[in-house]
């Protein structure tokens, strides 16, 4: 296969971006009290990203996007994402007293399967390039706690213009309220729609007679 | 000058207008119907199915393993396998479909179908005036409606055509090549059996299958791969 | 809602405020696109966009399906350039999934986009000057060389618009030699044409006077903002993903990319005829050196690809600036998040800054020099 050595270069990093480490000693430098997280990609692509707390966001993207060496000055994309509740379930050997058969107590290792519920939540993933230093992505990710009544995120508009919009479709199709933003309101559903159709267990309405949908 | 950039404008206008009077490369209008230029050999539009010979019942190459209804990216096809068997072009029993239908409104000519399927089965027609005054029922195409002779997409890609009758005839000899030497394999395996200095093997099965209609062959490679260029 | 349609209000010293819904269904708005307009007299005093009327869930619609059966969607965003927009989704999964394409694929590739690109901005230019009231001739000596380019996207693809051509590491099917020869014969014209285009309306006063100095868009704004593609290229700034990324084999070809001073109207106009001329260096180049081989990487499954768990970001420089696509896998067979990342709803967000203080007649054009495509805008 006559590849070439161009094209499989990964554009993570590229030439003048540091390590996704470095960025992350830069940040907690920088933005005292930053919670800083590295989120590895396993694909080939190789693009890992960085996971923020929503405290300091607003600080972070600031600091990324004036700092001398990286002048993240391009927020290409703004992304949601939804993660629905999941469980783990895991065998766990635990010791315990039981009642013997002859009445008397013993202690004796058992196998207990403990089942633990991990709460879903809505993902904003943000793309940042530099088209300055020509580099990038650097790829931010922001949480929030839960899918269902803490929705909220810090909106970034006021640090890249090129999230409003964005930001605007992610509320409308996630739900994800963005606090900060300068007109948060839906974007490509009509004014009236309840719900939010990106989600993973959105049910969608009855489209007429012939296929009554589920709730009919 | 004022004015002398649209005067120049204007100038480039009346050399094409005046152009078109004489070169046949500035009047670029067809005049539609009474005029037709010929689609080039690889244009698609909707799908049809094909058959071997002269009756589509018999001959229709569909085997109805669903795969273009599973790959189809607007769920167009809707496909009820049959329940019994009929024999194909290399004489195995296959599976056909009962019911093939293609809702034409939903479909989106991506070709996909064509690609994926690995009995040559379906393929893309060209014809465009397809218009209908029944919006539902007209734009639902059953089996009937959809099946057309091996001839005919020869007039429409005849290219494409060649090389597929030229692999499936290829995939026909080596399958029949293949039958006729298990057939002499048992055959001499039969011979050994009537020799009483040769010790009978336990079980001697293989004589059965050459009295079956001589071209099946056991196995899975008599099943015509897809040709798809360049792709699996 | 962005309040009443029609509403008179007062602001001190000005006259009465007017608000205009421009669209949906309007000639000049390149699709079913709305403007609510606040207008003093002529003068904008607030625009905000409306869109969503060609939301087709494109998004939803790929995750729901195989990674395959999203190509022939993608066909359908930026619905006049679909060579590209097929390029953009193959270009991110094969990063996502780790695929190698052949040389013979990467310059088919390069050579239907750059006759994609081509085609757009000859068809740019022609709206553009149709909304400035040249009632179509330019338009129609621009469709004039388009069909001559969906022309050979027929013969190639099958298709003239909905070509459904590249596949994962790679194309579907290999180009003849007689249509290389084809091209061959096109491309030695198109510099004429481009002369003649430009010749039409080039030094026109009514042109120049309306589109100079209308529509500014200030370099930091632009960056700031998102905008890519010759939008922020006539703002002054020099970033082409092209250049930038290197992705496919660009980085062979010898090509200029020019830049605009005044990030007006007439640069924007002016920008996409220039591009013309480097894309047909561009092609002349991938013509002269396009080498024999396979058009795709036989490993890989045309049915049930299946990428390790991960994701990718892998973008093109498309006709309306960076295309990007960005894919989330879970190690099935489908996507877990498919997300487009649209230039041309991108572009949009400063719209309003462009035109505030215009008139409301260069709203019109200011918005026709954005080139937005719906399909792309609403997905």
């Amino acid at each position: 296969m006559t590849a070439l050595p161009a094209q499989q270069a990964p554009l993570a990093g590229g030439p003048g971006l540091p390590p996704v480490e470095d960025i992350k000693a830069k940040i907690e430098a920088g933005v005292p009290g930053a919670v800083v997280a590295v989120i590895h990609n396993a694909s080939p692509s190789a693009q890992h990203s960085l996971l923020l707390d929503a405290e300091h966001a607003r600080d972070v993207a600031l600091f990324l996007r004036d700092h001398p060496d990286l002048r993240l000055d391009y927020c290409s994309l703004m992304t949601g994402v939804d993660w629905l509740d999941t469980e783990t379930t895991e065998k766990v050997k635990v010791k315990k007293v039981v009642d013997g058969p002859d009445g008397s107590q013993q202690e004796t290792e058992v196998e207990e399967v403990r089942k633990t519920k991990h709460p879903g939540y809505l993902e904003a993933v943000y793309h940042l390039f530099s088209m300055e230093k020509k580099h990038g992505p650097v790829i931010l990710r922001l949480r929030t706690a839960n899918r269902t009544d803490q929705t909220h995120l810090p909106s970034l508009t006021p640090v890249w213009r090129s999230a409003e919009f964005q930001e605007r479709e992610a509320f409308d199709l996630y739900g994800i309220i963005f606090d900060g933003h300068p007109d948060l309101r839906r974007i490509l559903m009509w004014d009236g729609f309840v719900d939010h159709p990106m989600r993973k267990d959105y049910v969608p309405p009855a489209d007429d007679a012939l296929h009554p949908g589920v709730h009919a | 000058m004022l004015g002398e950039g649209i005067i120049q404008g204007l100038l480039e206008t009346a050399r094409n207008f005046f152009g078109s009077y004489v070169d046949k490369k500035r009047l670029t209008t067809v005049q539609y119907p009474e005029e037709r230029w010929a689609l080039p050999e690889a244009s698609r539009n909707f799908p049809i199915l094909l058959y071997d010979g002269p009756d589509p019942d018999a001959g229709l190459r569909c085997v109805s393993c669903q795969i273009c209804e599973k790959e189809c990216p607007p769920r167009c096809i809707h496909i009820v396998k049959s329940k019994d068997k009929k024999p194909d072009f290399a004489g195995k029993q296959q599976f056909y479909p009962a019911v093939f239908d293609i809702d034409v409104s939903v479909c989106m000519s991506c070709q996909i179908c064509v690609e994926v399927c690995p009995f040559d089965a379906i393929r893309m027609d060209k014809v465009f005036e397809l218009s209908t005054t029944d919006r539902f029922g007209g734009l639902l195409w059953d089996k009937h409606e959809l099946a057309k002779s091996n001839e005919y997409y020869h007039t429409i890609h005849p290219t494409e055509a060649a090389e597929c009758d030229e692999r499936r005839a290829k995939e026909l000899a080596d399958a029949k090549a293949k039958a006729a030497a298990s057939a002499a394999a048992a055959a001499a395996k039969a011979a050994q059996a009537k020799d009483p200095a040769a010790a009978p093997p336990p079980h001697s099965t293989n004589g059965s299958l050459a009295s079956t209609n001589g071209a099946a062959a056991p196995g899975k490679s008599e099943l015509p791969k897809s040709e798809v260029k360049g792709t699996q | 809602m962005t309040g009443p349609l029609l509403e008179l209000d007062s602001v001190a010293g000005a006259g009465e405020i007017m608000e205009v819904s421009m669209g949906p269904h309007h000639p000049s708005t390149h699709g079913v696109f709305r403007m609510d307009v606040r207008l003093e007299g002529e003068k904008v005093v607030r625009l905000k966009p409306v869109f969503g009327y060609l939301h087709r869930n494109h998004e939803k619609i790929a995750e729901h399906g195989a990674y395959l059966s999203a190509i022939p969607y993608t066909d359908r965003l930026d619905y006049l350039c679909s060579m590209t927009n097929n390029w953009g989704y193959c270009l991110a999964v094969e990063k996502l999934a780790g695929i190698a394409v052949p040389e013979r694929a990467e310059y088919i590739r390069v050579i239907v986009a750059e006759l994609t690109r081509f085609q757009n901005h000859a068809g740019l230019v022609g709206f553009l000057l149709q909304d400035m009231g040249a009632s179509g001739t330019p338009l129609m000596y621009a469709f004039r060389e388009r069909e001559k380019v969906l022309d050979l996207f027929e013969s190639l693809s099958g298709a003239r618009m909905m070509c459904n051509y590249m596949r994962f590491g790679g194309v579907r099917v290999d180009c003849t030699t007689a249509w290389l020869d084809e091209v061959r014969r096109l491309v030695p014209a198109l510099p004429r044409f481009v002369d003649e285009f430009e010749n039409l309306l080039r030094a026109n006063e009514i042109l120049m006077a309306r589109t100079q100095g209308t529509g500014k868009l200030p370099r930091d704004l632009a960056i700031n903002a998102g905008v890519t593609g010759p939008m922020l290229r006539a703002s002054g700034v020099n970033y082409d993903v092209r250049k930038v990324d290197k992705y496919g084999i660009y980085d062979r070809f010898d090509f200029r990319v020019p830049l605009g001073d005044h990030g007006d109207v007439y640069d924007r106009y002016m920008m996409r005829i220039l591009e013309m001329r480097e894309t047909v260096k561009i092609l002349e180049q991938a013509l002269r050196d396009i080498p024999g081989g396979p058009i795709i990487d036989p490993k890989v499954r045309l049915r049930g690809l299946r990428p390790k768990a991960g994701e990718a970001y892998g973008r093109i420089e498309s006709p309306k600036g960076e295309l990007g696509f960005y894919l989330i896998s879970d190690g099935s067979t489908n996507p877990y998040r498919y997300r487009v990342r649209p230039p041309s709803m991108i572009n949009l967000t400063i719209l309003e800054d462009m035109c505030l203080g215009e008139n409301i007649a260069d709203v019109v054009i200011t918005l026709g020099s954005v080139d937005i495509v719906l399909g792309e805008v609403d997905r």
